[in-house]
């Protein structure tokens, strides 16, 4: 099967911060990526610090935003059009039947999105079971191998070592690159990790979280 | 944005008077605020596009920030910590408080028509 690699989150910046390393490995092996956004992130509270952005402007500035980090990452984007906070509340099936037409078409060799119930924003685990259930719907000889993406602080008492770290310290320069498109979201975090070295210090893994991409094989039954 | 003026934003305010109007009222506390902070837990609510017109709006504050009250026929809207405004290019009121960190942390917004959806 040919490789070809299909990200699904809802936020732009969940790309960059989640697995832009990895997504960089990729690519430079020649695979193809293509990351399928379920919003704008219009909701978001982070303005840029100090701030540029107002809850009207937001939505045309993280487009771009997102334009940009997936130019450093030199991946297609898709932007599916729902809204930042309501994922939650939308048909899970209907957005599942929505990525399973462009997995179709695709043919993705590996789907990576968020690890339901343990992705912190309520959009991370309602697009993280969407994302799952399209998988599901495809024939089981089709399938992707899928990796789940857990962000809790309580992740690995719950679900046990991930079976899939990988270092990205090789590409640590894109990835902060591509962290570094989302100015709007990215600036806002980078001064409250400057105002507080311990916070840096109490939780290396706040750091290392940014080495290393963790994610579990998702398994169906 | 800039820091509001008191009478500019009361005589944007009056502009929006006794006529139907669209309201963007929100006020969050970020979806993370439990993640970085066991002891806390996430607020927010946000309504886009209710359809409402106003008798009197007022705004009162001092030094920073502000208390905005839109007096209805059979209610209120009110917002509390206000202290940026814009009337954007729609001629849009866009209201709303910053944390230090620039983060949203209230908005009020009037328009004549829906704000995008
Ligand atoms: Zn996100």
């Amino acid at each position: 099967m040919q490789k070809h690699v299909v990200v699904i989150y809802p936020h732009p910046d969940d790309e960059s911060f989640g697995c832009s390393g990895t997504i960089t490995q990729f690519r430079k092996e020649g695979i193809p990526v293509t990351y399928l956004c379920g919003t704008l992130g219009e909701m978001g509270r982070n303005m840029g610090s100090p701030f540029f952005a107002n809850r009207e402007t937001l939505p045309e500035i993280r487009k771009q935003e997102l334009l940009d980090a997936c130019s450093v990452l030199d991946v297609q984007v898709e932007m599916l059009g729902y809204r930042d906070k309501t994922i939650e509340f939308e048909s899970r099936d209907e957005i599942a039947e929505h990525i399973k037409t462009y997995l179709e078409q695709i043919k993705p060799s590996l789907v990576i999105t968020h690890y339901p119930g343990e992705a912190v924003h309520p959009d991370h685990d309602a697009m993280g079971a969407a994302a799952i259930e399209a998988v599901r719907k495809m024939n089981p000889e089709d399938r992707p191998v899928l990796w789940a993406q857990a962000i809790t602080n309580d992740r690995y008492e719950k679900l046990g070592n991930p079976d899939v770290v990988r270092d990205v310290q090789d590409v640590f320069d894109t990835k902060m690159k591509a962290i570094e498109s989302h100015r709007s979201q990215f600036e806002g975090m980078l001064n409250k990790f400057k105002q507080s070295p311990e916070f840096l210090g109490k939780n290396k893994d706040a750091l290392e979280r940014f080495y290393y991409e963790e994610f579990y094989t998702w398994k169906f039954e | 944005m800039k820091a509001i003026q008191m009478e500019e934003v009361q005589q944007a305010l009056d502009s929006f008077a006794n006529k139907e109007v669209y309201v963007h009222l929100e006020t969050t506390n970020g979806a993370y605020a439990k993640h970085f902070d066991k002891n806390a837990y996430n607020v927010g609510a946000f309504i886009r596009n209710a359809k409402v017109s106003f008798s009197r709006a007022k705004i009162v504050g001092a030094e920073s920030t502000y208390r905005i009250g839109l007096k209805m026929e059979m209610g209120w809207i009110y917002a509390e910590g206000v202290s940026d405004w814009e009337l954007n290019d729609e001629g849009q009121l866009l209201l709303a408080g910053h944390d230090a960190q620039g983060r949203l942390m209230v908005a009020l917004q009037i328009s004549d028509k829906p704000f995008r959806y």
